[in-house]
């Protein structure tokens, strides 16, 4: 077993087709992750790629084919159990800055889940929350309403709340969209950071590049609800096939990619 | 002032509703106002009101109709929100006019006068009965028991719904819930608030409570309190000035809102939201 550890499969696509009325966001997507990748999705708007996240955590609903999470089929029973394994990031959403949450209540939510109804945090939960904050350093902020932070600041809260609910798989859904430049840099370092020492399996989904961190195992590229290529990063991120993902002229992907750092 | 009338049954029953009704309502207050969805809620008490008014024409209790209605709509207008078809404001204000239109209608098949109907427009606290008071004790002891109890999971919906459900926490379900509370909450209210002006025992003391607390537990006892405030003060001016009782409860949870808002330490927000661009730049 102890070599079988290494190579575990802890997510298995096959085939899933997913549709929005008369959409169809994924067209047959297939696709296996080992314990310990760490997995880039990359692709243009309406790719699909959100909705292969929302599969994985069970979100979102399949029309056929089959998704195997952790060694389980997601059924309408075991849904929210098996979600408790799966930390699932969203994009930034805007927060009312009134909203009476603070920092600290928003982490303790990861762990409601594991909590299960009836009981209420304890001592040692709150010891992981605040062990989870100061990761993120975010101590300083911890007691503030969740809603007087910044983008980038709120982004790191829901890395933390993804933390205290120790997940097995690490979903992010474009950690970095609306960041300024510091703001992504320091996110990506953190997801990475989390990655290696917690040995978690993670997804990165973006449409930008720039998001997207250097130490991917792996790189799928979506295109129209297909996986039309996957690889290693530098086999797969080349200015030719990015040039063809986002159907712009190849001299176009070689100055944006240029600049892209600065972006 | 003489306030012996408070030795009467009556008026022990109306303080007591009040009490009660303010406690319930202000507890279901917290989450249409944090749901952003008090068009929800006054469909909801629209839905009640035409279920009593089918109660009334048809023979049978009024707030069993109300219930019942309470329930179909909750059970209508959920999916409906949820699934955006049409955009949850489009759909539950077509669930709103038709509630409303049935409600007349009833109103309108109604044989001789219609003072039975009018009551639970307008509400008329002074004749509560003790089973009316049993009522709003039942709903307001199981609104306050499953928020005490469920606490967390009402908090993680209330935040975000997605995220909730993201966490392992059955969101839907608690949406569910809360819609079925905030109509239990109308139906029990109907008699000694009235129909029209239940919904704004639900919104006004909660939406003070918003103004003055950043803290979600805080927020349930202001609002309860809000509430239970607005009942006892307008009970008082009600019998001090003739009035009708419904609107003077009505009128006091405004005045409350209007007073948290002035006295808000949120303003600073939108100082600080002001400023913040101001500091980018430099």
């Amino acid at each position: 077993m102890k070599g079988g550890l290494v190579s575990q499969v802890m997510i298995n696509i096959e085939n899933a087709v997913v549709s929005y009325r008369e959409d169809v966001a994924l067209r047959g997507v297939s696709l296996k992750v080992s314990s310990g990748e760490f997995v880039g999705i990359v692709g243009p708007n309406g790719a699909g790629k959100t909705t292969l996240l929302t599969i994985i955590n069970g979100l979102g609903k399949l029309l056929s084919g089959r998704v195997v999470v952790l060694g389980e089929h997601f059924t309408s029973n075991n849904g929210h159990s098996l979600r408790k394994k799966v930390g699932y990031v969203a994009q930034v959403q805007n927060i009312d800055p009134r909203m009476p949450v603070s920092v600290r209540e928003v982490v303790m939510m990861g762990r409601y889940g594991l909590l299960g109804p009836l009981r209420r945090p304890s001592q040692h939960d709150w010891e992981i929350v605040d062990e989870v904050i100061e990761m993120v350093d975010m101590t300083a902020l911890a007691r503030r309403p969740i809603g007087h932070l910044s983008g980038g600041e709120q982004q790191r809260v829901a890395i933390a709340r993804c933390l205290a609910q120790e997940p097995q798989i690490f979903l992010l859904d474009e950690p970095t969209a609306s960041l300024d430049w510091r703001a992504k840099t320091d996110v990506l370092e953190l997801v990475k950071l989390i990655h290696d020492s917690r040995k978690l399996t993670t997804l990165v989904v973006t449409h930008d590049l720039s998001a997207l961190p250097l130490a991917c195992d792996r790189v799928v590229l979506m295109k129209e609800g297909y996986i039309w290529r996957q690889g290693p990063p530098e086999d797969v991120l080349t200015d030719e096939r990015l040039s063809e993902l986002y159907d712009m002229p190849l001299a176009a992907v070689r100055a944006r990619r240029g600049e892209a750092v600065l972006v | 002032m003489d306030l012996s009338i408070f030795g009467y049954q009556f008026m022990q029953n109306a303080v007591l509703s009040v009490f009660l009704g303010g406690i319930a309502c202000g507890v279901v207050g917290v989450f249409v106002v944090l749901m952003h969805m008090p068009f929800i809620g006054v469909t909801m008490s629209h839905a009640a009101f035409a279920g009593a008014m089918l109660g009334l024409l048809a023979g049978f209790d009024p707030l069993l109709g109300a219930f019942g209605a309470c329930f179909i709509a909750a059970a209508i207008i959920g999916p409906l929100a949820d699934r955006g078809e049409l955009g949850p404001d489009t759909s539950v204000g077509i669930i709103f006019s038709l509630m409303l239109g049935l409600a007349f209608l009833f109103m309108g098949l109604m044989p001789g006068t219609k003072s039975g109907a009018l009551e639970i427009l307008w509400g008329s606290v002074l004749t509560n009965t003790r089973g009316d008071v049993m009522l709003l004790g039942v709903v307001a002891a199981v609104v306050v028991g499953l928020v005490i109890v469920f606490y967390k999971e009402f908090q993680a919906t209330v935040f975000h719904r997605d995220m909730a459900l993201a966490v392992g926490i059955p969101a839907t379900a608690i949406f569910y819930g809360i819609l079925f509370l905030t109509g239990a909450t109308v139906t029990a209210s109907l008699r000694p608030i009235g129909g029209l002006l239940v919904f704004s025992l639900i919104l006004n003391p909660a939406a003070a409570a918003y103004q003055l607390t950043y803290s979600m537990k805080r927020m349930f006892l202001l609002s309860a309190g809000f509430g239970v405030l607005s009942g006892w003060i307008g009970l008082l001016m009600s019998y001090l000035l003739n009035i009708p009782s419904g609107a003077t409860i009505v009128i006091t949870s405004s005045a409350i809102f209007g007073i948290a808002t002035a006295i808000s330490p949120k303003k600073k927000v939108k100082h600080w939201q002001k400023q913040a661009p101001l500091e980018v730049r430099q």
